[in-house]
């Protein structure tokens, strides 16, 4: 194995405005594959920002102003000629908010399926199938695979939104806060989930909780007010950080 | 019980005040309703005896006895016929445009503006506009296709304002995961935004045709006839419709023509109602399966 393709993301001087506010200052980071990579920090530190340039979902954003480079599989995801669709494909993401769309739990695990014109019955029962086991919802919802997925409990819904998202076969999942929402029971589901998910996906995930980023992570970045403080081994990042700033946030003196 | 700041008295005249606003606001609720039942009571017990088959069946005549609505309802139907898709698609088509696509600068502020005041114009001008337009420019002569198009240019505000609140009501974060999901920005109208939108985009619609079947003034000045012996066959055929016809009743002397305007009136009132109560059933319908 090369050193180039142990990462999921190489980000080379990566800086990002909204409008006149420097929200990302000139980030510099390797993600690795297969494993789940944290990123934490105060509110309004440039986490959230970060993370959604990583499927360019950060430019849904008026008056969003990238520079520099986030490379995945050696191409710079923001070059001109990337194909946005594709790309996100390969690249999904889970929101803090479990965002079912208001169709059947069937529908919402084939949506990305059908949206790519596969509408083969056959294929797509599998498919189904397989994405609600790997989230571990197949037994509570195989009976009911027809009725509305907003129906389901919330951790339900954020669980079936990550099966909706590998359904498509993506190598990198990026979740915004995925637990924020959830009850701690939810929680502790959708966390068992990272470590299972992890074999075969690269995570990327934004968490307010440090507790959360200390379970259930193998690398963490700190951030704040923009900047990449520190990217170390989490467990290493929180007993022994090298960074004064990072040793203040994760004892929890301010945050 | 004591209390320095309320005294026993000022409650008690607090309390009247509250009873008098509260009878005030009833009666001016009332008042409307009251006024309609009295219309309709009075326009049942005369025009109840106008309606029956012939009169549903027969052409204009000059006697009164063998005069009947075909032609207005035939004409009606074929102006909303046409007018409805027509004001469906552009004005969908604008609201998708203004919501989904445009970027949010000074000229969508400065489209959205003119729509917003376009609303608002009296619509004996959008019957100037048609004439001058679809009857002359366009050489439509007094047909329904210029009607139609008169009419629907009169609704479009209305449907595009309707709909873009219908586009918003969908939220933002199911135009996220389908986005993160690689779906194009149609793929998302198609398959996200629009199943959601769609009852209140309906109901919209409907409504603002219920508008268009009252209205008299623009078809009036595109050139409606009122004496109409036929049944249009196609676009461009002359017409007229029930606003008109039942105007044109009223407006003559005799007593028996008077109550054909009043049998008019009740068959524009029973389409009206037929028309809303179809946009409610769509509304519930779709909530339901939404749900």
């Amino acid at each position: 194995m090369t050193v180039m393709n142990q990462y999921a993301f190489n980000i080379e001087n990566l800086n990002l405005w909204y409008g006149g506010d420097h929200a990302l200052k000139n980030i510099n980071i390797n993600i690795i594959k297969n494993e789940v990579t944290a990123i934490i920090g105060p509110s309004g530190c440039g986490k959230s920002t970060l993370l959604k340039t990583l499927n360019r979902m950060v430019e849904l954003v008026p008056s969003v102003r990238v520079e520099g480079k986030v490379n995945y599989h050696g191409l710079n995801i923001y070059d001109k000629d990337v194909n946005l669709e594709q790309l996100r494909t390969s690249i999904g993401m889970v929101f803090q908010k479990p965002n079912p769309f208001p169709k059947s739990i069937y529908e919402n695990v084939i949506f990305g399926q059908r949206i790519h014109g596969n509408n083969k019955k056959s294929e797509l029962d599998v498919i189904v199938e397989k994405s609600l086991k790997s989230v571990a919802l197949w037994d509570e919802v195989k009976d009911r695979l027809n009725e509305p997925a907003t129906g389901l409990s919330g951790g339900q819904q954020q669980r079936l939104c990550i099966a909706r998202c590998i359904a498509v076969e993506p190598d990198v999942i990026l979740m915004d806060e995925p637990t924020s929402a959830l009850d701690p029971i939810s929680t502790m589901k959708i966390e068992e989930l990272l470590h299972e998910l992890k074999r075969n996906f690269s995570i990327v995930i934004v968490t307010h909780n440090m507790q959360q980023a200390a379970r259930s992570s193998d690398k963490t970045a700190f951030m704040l007010h923009g900047d990449l403080v520190e990217f170390e081994r989490t467990e290493k990042l929180f007993t022994n950080p090298s960074d004064k700033r990072t040793e203040d946030y994760v004892m929890g003196r301010f945050g | 019980m004591k209390s320095s700041v309320a005294s026993e008295k000022s409650i008690a005249a607090r309390k009247r005040k509250d009873k008098i606003y509260q009878g005030l606001f009833l009666l001016a609720t009332m008042f409307g309703v009251a006024v309609l039942a009295i219309l309709i009571l009075d326009i049942l017990r005369k025009g109840g005896s106008a309606l029956d088959f012939n009169f549903l069946n027969s052409f204009p005549s000059r006697f009164p006895e063998k005069a009947g609505i075909k032609a207005a309802i035939f004409g009606t139907l074929w102006v909303i016929g046409l007018t409805a898709p027509i004001a469906f698609i552009v004005g969908v088509g604008t609201a998708l445009y203004l919501e989904e696509y445009a970027k949010k600068n000074w000229f969508t502020r400065l489209i959205q503006t003119n729509i917003s005041n376009l609303a608002g114009v009296p619509s004996i001008v959008y019957g100037l506009l048609g004439l001058t337009i679809f009857v002359r420019l366009f050489a439509l002569e007094r047909s329904v296709m210029a009607g139609a198009l008169t009419m629907a240019l009169l609704v479009l505000p209305v449907i595009i304002v309707a709909s873009q609140e219908a586009l918003r009501s969908v939220p933002d974060s199911l135009r996220h995961a389908s986005f993160a999901l690689g779906a194009t920005k149609w793929q998302t109208i198609v398959k996200v935004i629009l199943p959601s939108a769609i009852p209140g985009i309906i109901t919209g619609n409907i409504l603002a045709l219920s508008r268009a079947i009252g209205e008299t003034a623009p078809l009036v000045v595109v050139g409606a006839a009122a004496f109409i012996a036929f049944t249009p066959t196609n676009a461009l055929d002359q017409f007229t419709v029930l606003p008109i016809q039942i105007y044109n009743w009223i407006a003559r002397p005799q007593e028996e023509f008077h109550t054909l305007a009043a049998g008019g009136i009740l068959v524009l009132l029973a389409i009206l109602l037929t028309m809303n109560a179809v946009a409610v059933f769509i509304r519930n319908k779709f909530q339901k399966k939404m749900d």
